[in-house]
């Protein structure tokens, strides 16, 4: 067993590990509290709906494009004034969420925006007839119904944050891909590399099962 | 009570939904608006409750511009508007209970109001025991039930129907046209109805006006516009289905006779049949019930005897037209 994992160094594994696991609970968290209302902001803005705005609406849809086609290894250099000015570093965990949340949240923002999409037309109207504010539309309707749908988006959201979080290595972050990449590719020592992935294998797999299962609770249909 | 005045309705697309539309609709009566899918009824219903605004014209509730409002003025007009729907618009995410006291949460109801109020709704559409369920567990016929205590959660004066039975069978369109008459009989409500079938404004309508491309072509009594239709539109509708449009070959004078109210219960026919000679081929005929009323309507052929004398004693018991 030792003879198969001669290059593995547990206690660098189990450090990395961790590490993945801060930037990936801590991106992630922002992710929602940033994607999330600038979903319902997309959602709200577009036509036939209460603000609908094509000023706003086009502005944030442009935003949310660039962000998205820029390439995560460019978003990280790109954004390492931005990330120092944040939180202080551009290197290691801390130095890495910055860009992270950056990636993912118009990512997550847009998923969001389609979840709400597939709220049915008369529920919303049914709800505004009521004499609604847009404050009770949002809270009492829209997050309630579409709830199974953004929980599918932030199970995909954190399992894009993985793969992520390995290329957040190139900024020093740590974590389970910046050890495949320098040890299991750079060195080639494929038993670290088989390790790294198979420990991301079983969190993406938790991930989704975890998601799956959340979704099926919040389903009535 | 409801006034719409040479309102006109243009989307942002270019695509014209109304042409200048003049309704109104008096307090307590059941006003049915008819007319094809595209004809511009869902977006005339929206203007009630300011789900769509006029681009030129007035909508008006008891002399108040609903067009006008915005905010709390338009908030607050809502909640004496209830309105359901063809999918009926339940949040699938709360239950039964949860659906019907949302109204009621909206308008700043308390815990106390709303535990007594909801079961008192749940019980007048005859779905007390369903408090705990979620739509998804309930019928369509439950579901638009459900609707509807929810469209009354606020006691409003006014109920809007938008094709509010277009998606059930025609036994559960019944049950609910029945309780929606209820409705208004027990609780005074005024009820605006879109509709596409004729049946459903048979059954329970007052008045009925007839939307063609965005245009009233034809309004009046039920009685008046089903039995004696003024606008091609409306016949086309009526004919839909049937062959009451198609041509008789009879070697004789053919009249159409409309018998309303308790004439139909008289043995009209044979009588003048014996007492003129004058014999009576029915080529198409079809008796029903109003709201509240029976009519019969038939198109006769006459033979022999004396037709003059025949078709004298006829108007004496209905309407005869050639």
């Amino acid at each position: 067993m030792s003879d198969w994992f001669a290059n593995v160094d547990w206690s660098e594994i189990a450090q990395a590990s961790l590490d993945t696991l801060t930037m990936l609970g801590g991106s992630l968290l922002l992710t929602i509290l940033l994607g999330l209302p600038l979903g319902v902001l997309l959602f709200l803005t577009s036509p036939g709906q209460v603000w609908q705005n094509r000023a706003v609406s086009g502005v944030l849809a442009l935003a949310v494009n660039l962000l998205r086609s820029v390439p995560f290894i460019i978003l990280l250099i790109v954004m390492i004034p931005l990330t120092v000015l944040l939180v202080g570093t551009s290197l290691g965990v801390a130095g890495a969420i910055p860009p992270l949340v950056v990636g993912a949240a118009p990512f997550f923002a847009r998923l969001v925006e389609s979840a709400l999409r597939e709220v049915d037309r008369n529920t919303i109207e049914a709800v505004q007839a009521m004499g609604a504010t847009t404050r009770d539309l949002v809270f009492r309707a829209l997050l309630p119904e579409a709830l199974p749908g953004i929980i599918a988006a932030a199970t995909v959201t954190a399992i894009a944050l993985v793969s992520f979080t390995a290329m957040a290595g190139a900024v020093g972050a740590g974590g389970l891909g910046d050890l495949a990449i320098r040890f299991g590719y750079q060195r080639f020592q494929t038993d670290v590399m088989l390790v790294t992935v198979v420990l991301l294998l079983v969190l993406v797999q938790f991930l989704q099962m975890a998601g799956d299962r959340l979704v099926r609770h919040f389903t009535r249909r | 009570m409801i006034r719409l005045e040479n309102v006109h309705k243009a989307f942002a697309s270019g695509h014209a939904a109304l042409g200048g539309v003049d309704l109104e609709v008096a307090r307590g009566e059941v006003f049915g608006i008819i007319g094809r899918s595209g004809a511009g009824k869902s977006t005339l219903v929206r203007l009630l409750n300011g789900l769509e605004r006029p681009s030129t014209g007035t909508v008006s509730i008891d002399g108040t511009n609903v067009s006008s409002l915005s905010g709390e003025g338009l908030r607050t007009l809502r909640r004496r508007v209830g309105m359901i729907f063809q999918n009926f618009g339940l949040l699938s995410s709360r239950t039964v209970f949860d659906n019907v006291a949302l109204p009621l949460r909206i308008a700043g109801a308390d815990k106390a109001r709303i535990a007594e109020r909801v079961p008192e709704l749940l019980a007048r559409v005859g779905l007390i025991d369903h408090g705990g369920k979620y739509p998804a567990q309930l019928s369509g016929g439950q579901k638009q039930r459900v609707g509807i205590a929810r469209a009354l959660a606020t006691g409003p004066d006014i109920l809007l129907c938008d094709e509010a039975t277009s998606a059930l069978d025609p036994e559960t369109t019944r049950s609910i046209l029945t309780l929606i008459a209820d409705l208004n009989r027990e609780l005074g409500l005024t009820i605006v109805l879109i509709t596409h079938e004729m049946e459903v404004v048979r059954q329970v309508c007052d008045r009925v006006a007839v939307l063609h491309a965005g245009r009233v072509v034809e309004t009046g009594s039920v009685a008046q516009v089903f039995l004696d239709p003024k606008a091609a539109e409306t016949r086309a509708m009526l004919d839909e289905g049937s062959d009451h449009a198609a041509p008789i070959a009879f070697d004789g004078p053919i009249i159409r006779l409309t018998l309303r109210g308790d004439a139909i219960l008289q043995p009209v026919l044979t009588r003048i049949a014996r007492e003129t000679g004058t014999d009576f081929a029915i080529l198409d005929g079809r008796i029903g019930r109003f709201k509240d009323a029976s009519f019969g309507q038939l198109t006769l052929g006459l033979t022999g005897g004396d037709t003059a004398a025949a078709l004298a004693a006829l108007r004496q018991h209905g309407e005869v037209s050639e």
